[in-house]
């Protein structure tokens, strides 16, 4: 950060690189990651109790591979049956 | 003698790919190596001008492939260096006249005759790219600490790894470490990091290269200049000499971190 809070424009440069790399390498839209986690939600939800607002679906990368990584937070059965 | 065949590429246009080829070729002959650099940028054709080589001239690499001359013919030896020679781009003709096929064979009828083959990539991933890697034993890719050459970059990258070339090695051009303190410059650990391959050699941006391409003399030969020291480097890097990066930050420890990483990373 600068003196008015403003990043400096080295690490923009980095954090824009790496969606816009994940993106070229993937051939993955944010738009298509977002209707690839409704339909994860949907399916799993199917099976589950999960907590569809905490869902989370990121692109990784360690060196030039790439993994979808999904955090699915489910709900517990025994809280729900205890309330 | 079996040459190595060592392409230079990087995607986007104007990051130094002919500087580079024609500095560390130099070094490479100032050593006493064998080496041929081979013009790949048919229709814009300018390693011959950074080479100071314009004026000899005579026939060029589309002469050598339609038959017109034998291979020796086209090849121009150095004003400085017996052992260096370069193979000119024709200025007339475009891309289509020459086939990866066709390098393949040429590069192979040079293989027993030098030490190095150094081909001068076009910008752009179509036909004249994959004309210069055909023949590649390895591939360096150019880069500068900048957004577009580093995507650039990365799109050479992931063609030549599904290519299953052997996996490149990055030169990184121009980088201004003044910019870089003040953290307005991509560091060249950043671009590693984002670029996930071997470093080979970080070239600091240096008003002596736009000198010695203005006098036709690459600044390789010229000992004071701290980019023809950095391709220095790299030439011998290439030999496979272990040669300690220049500290051109002279923040400690963070060098130590980009040499640990120019040592190999998961590919």
């Amino acid at each position: 950060m600068n003196w008015f809070g403003q990043k400096r424009s080295a690490q923009s440069a980095k954090e824009r690189l790496q969606l816009v790399l994940i993106h070229d390498r993937t051939d993955l839209t944010p738009a298509e990651l977002d209707s690839l986690k409704d339909e994860l939600i949907e399916v799993i939800s199917r099976h589950v109790d999960i907590d569809a607002s905490a869902v989370q679906i990121d692109v990784e990368h360690d060196g030039r591979s790439q993994r979808l990584i999904a955090d699915i937070p489910l709900r517990s059965v025994t809280r729900r049956r205890a309330g | 003698m079996t040459a190595q065949v060592i392409t230079i590429s990087s995607g986007k246009g104007g990051v130094g790919k002919t500087t580079a080829v024609a500095n560390i070729a130099v070094a490479l002959a100032m050593d006493g190596a064998k080496v041929v650099c081979i013009d790949g940028d048919i229709g814009l054709r300018n390693l011959d001008v950074v080479m100071g080589l314009e004026n000899r001239i005579v026939y060029d690499l589309v002469d050598v492939i339609e038959g017109r001359c034998k291979l020796r013919q086209a090849m121009i030896r150095d004003k400085h260096y017996n052992e260096l020679y370069l193979i000119p781009a024709a200025q007339t003709r475009d891309k289509s006249a020459v086939s990866p096929s066709d390098m393949t064979r040429l590069c192979n009828e040079l293989r027993p005759e030098v030490d190095y083959v150094f081909i001068d990539s076009p910008a752009g991933i179509e036909r004249g790219f994959r004309n210069a890697i055909a023949p590649a034993d390895r591939v360096l890719v150019v880069t500068n600490p900048e957004v577009s050459a580093v995507r650039d970059a990365d799109r050479v990258i992931g063609i030549l790894e599904a290519e299953e070339k052997r996996s490149p090695a990055l030169i990184l051009n121009r980088l201004n470490p003044a910019l870089v303190k003040q953290h307005d410059m991509l560091s060249a650990e950043d671009v590693l990091d984002l670029l996930g391959i071997q470093l080979i050699g970080i070239v600091p941006e240096d008003e002596n290269v736009i000198v010695g391409s203005n006098r036709g003399v690459p600044v390789a030969q010229d000992s004071k200049s701290r980019a023809g020291q950095a391709f220095r480097n790299i030439a011998k890097r290439l030999k496979g000499e272990e040669v300690p990066f220049i500290d051109l930050e002279k923040q400690p420890g963070l060098w130590d971190r980009i040499q640990k990483m120019a040592g190999g990373r998961k590919a």
